[in-house]
């Protein structure tokens, strides 16, 4: 079973329906046992991170989640916010972060914008740094929905996924053994996102 | 490539789909969820749903037709209409819809949009303004389908609601609502000149050279409402319809 990770922030609901359009099952939770036995992880999120780091901590989701991804090694999946928590630190709240990734969340450098408006909010095609179970192909070109004003800058190059352009290139997914992280929301992104949960749900690292 | 969101706006009454012109002679157009499939097999950017009753009425959003909406959208969802409570917004994000549209409520309460946006983020605010053109051609505010009128200028209402905390602005002219006469360009260039979040325009488009002109006065994204249910040819007859990716790149992507 997926467990779509349920601490407080986020459009969980979008992510179920489209586990189930691409054919997988699904549950929301926030509950320590639940998410203790799940095969799967989605991290999910969409606000605040200094907000979205308090809640995981207060709800005490944070060493067992360390737990069940880096020890045990159980595939997760972040999408927007849940894909900037995997950072080590955000300039939203002045937070740490799971630190999952030697890399740091930022906020859009406005001056390098040429006129463009933040938040990013809108459809883009990305990118691909190397192939990855979850997007195969290298060449295609897929679109996805992005809307968020941070975004994630890694230390690692090995650990960049795909880059996207608005206003500058920027790192929009990073990954790493059983940890992918993605700032797009493929759960609202047609069947380009519908692939990407297929491929999830068949995903055995 | 800059890619601009070209987004339908579906207007809903008593769980119908309806087009309205000037929002009024509210014309049945069909069943939203056939709607809403066809526009997912059309792969649109982005929908809004807009009920047109629910503010005027003072009724609750009708969060059954909302869920079941929301469960066959696989693009981003905005709802709007009677939202008046930080409640009713959260009903309707635990739907599965990613933006609320609030309208009448923000002129009535702006404290309503910086609590959401300090709870689900700017980007899931989103702040419809509605101006009528009056007889001596100056833009007037209104609220609650119309009904109301207001004082303050659209500019400074769309400042008003980017300082409150909201994530994007649609500016809807009535004026313009179901004529498919090109948007009111000036309008979009007021608006968008003094706010630094996306100003979307709802109101007068009919194809893709009205989208390109909203972008050059200043649009971040186009929404339109006749065109996508209209055929364009005949307005008497329904056709849901959407413009082709090639298209889009050739008569928009391609010239912003």
């Amino acid at each position: 079973m997926i467990v779509i990770i349920d601490y407080g922030l986020g459009n969980l609901a979008s992510i179920r329906n489209m586990i189930r359009k691409a054919g997988g099952k699904s549950t929301i939770s926030g509950d320590p046992e639940v998410i203790r036995g799940a095969e799967k992880l989605i991290l999910p999120g969409v606000g605040h991170f200094g907000a979205g780091m308090d809640n995981i901590r207060s709800r005490g989701l944070e060493e067992l989640l360390n737990e069940k991804v880096l020890q045990q090694g159980v595939p997760v999946l972040g999408i927007c916010l849940g894909m900037q928590l995997m950072a080590r630190h955000s300039e939203e709240g002045d937070a740490r972060g799971l630190g999952w990734f030697d890399a740091d969340v930022v906020h859009f450098d406005t001056a390098r914008m040429e006129g463009l408006k933040v938040p990013h909010m809108g459809w883009n095609e990305v990118k691909l740094a190397h192939p990855h179970v979850l997007f195969p192909d290298v060449q295609a070109e897929e679109r996805f929905y992005f809307v968020h004003s941070y975004h994630i800058r890694c230390d690692r190059p090995q650990d960049i996924q795909a880059e996207v352009h608005y206003g500058y290139d920027f790192t929009c997914a990073v990954s790493r053994d059983n940890i992918i992280g993605v700032q797009f929301h493929p759960e609202k992104s047609h069947r380009f996102g519908m692939e990407v949960m297929e491929r999830f749900i068949g995903w055995n690292p | 490539m800059r890619r601009i969101r070209v987004i339908p706006v579906l207007g809903i009454d008593s769980g119908k789909l309806v087009k309205t012109v000037s929002f009024r002679n509210p014309n049945y157009i069909g069943d939203p969820l056939n709607a809403i499939k066809i526009f997912n097999d059309k792969e649109v950017d982005e929908l809004v749903i807009a009920d047109i009753r629910a503010s005027k009425n003072g009724t609750e959003p009708d969060y059954n037709l909302i869920g079941d909406m929301a469960g066959e959208c696989f693009m981003p969802l905005a709802y709007g209409g009677g939202i008046r409570t930080a409640d009713q917004a959260k009903r309707i994000f635990d739907l599965g819809v990613e933006k609320v549209v609030i309208g009448s409520a923000f002129l009535q309460q702006p404290d309503l949009i910086g609590q959401l946006a300090a709870r689900y983020g700017a980007q899931s605010v989103v702040v419809c303004i509605d101006v009528d053109k009056g007889l001596l051609g100056k833009w007037k505010v209104r609220s609650v389908s119309g009904s109301q009128k207001h004082d303050a200028t659209p500019d400074v209402m769309a400042r008003r609601a980017a300082d409150a905390g909201a994530g994007e602005i649609v500016i809807h002219a009535i004026h313009k609502d179901g004529s498919m006469s090109g948007y009111d360009l000036p309008l979009i260039q007021a608006v968008s000149s003094v706010v630094g979040i996306p100003v979307v325009p709802l109101g007068g488009a009919r194809g893709t050279e009205d989208f390109l002109a909203a972008v050059k006065a200043g649009a971040s994204a186009v929404a339109a409402s006749s065109t996508f249910v209209y055929n364009r040819n005949d307005v008497r007859s329904i056709l849901i319809n959407y413009p082709s990716q090639k298209t889009l790149s050739a008569e928009l992507f391609s010239k912003v």
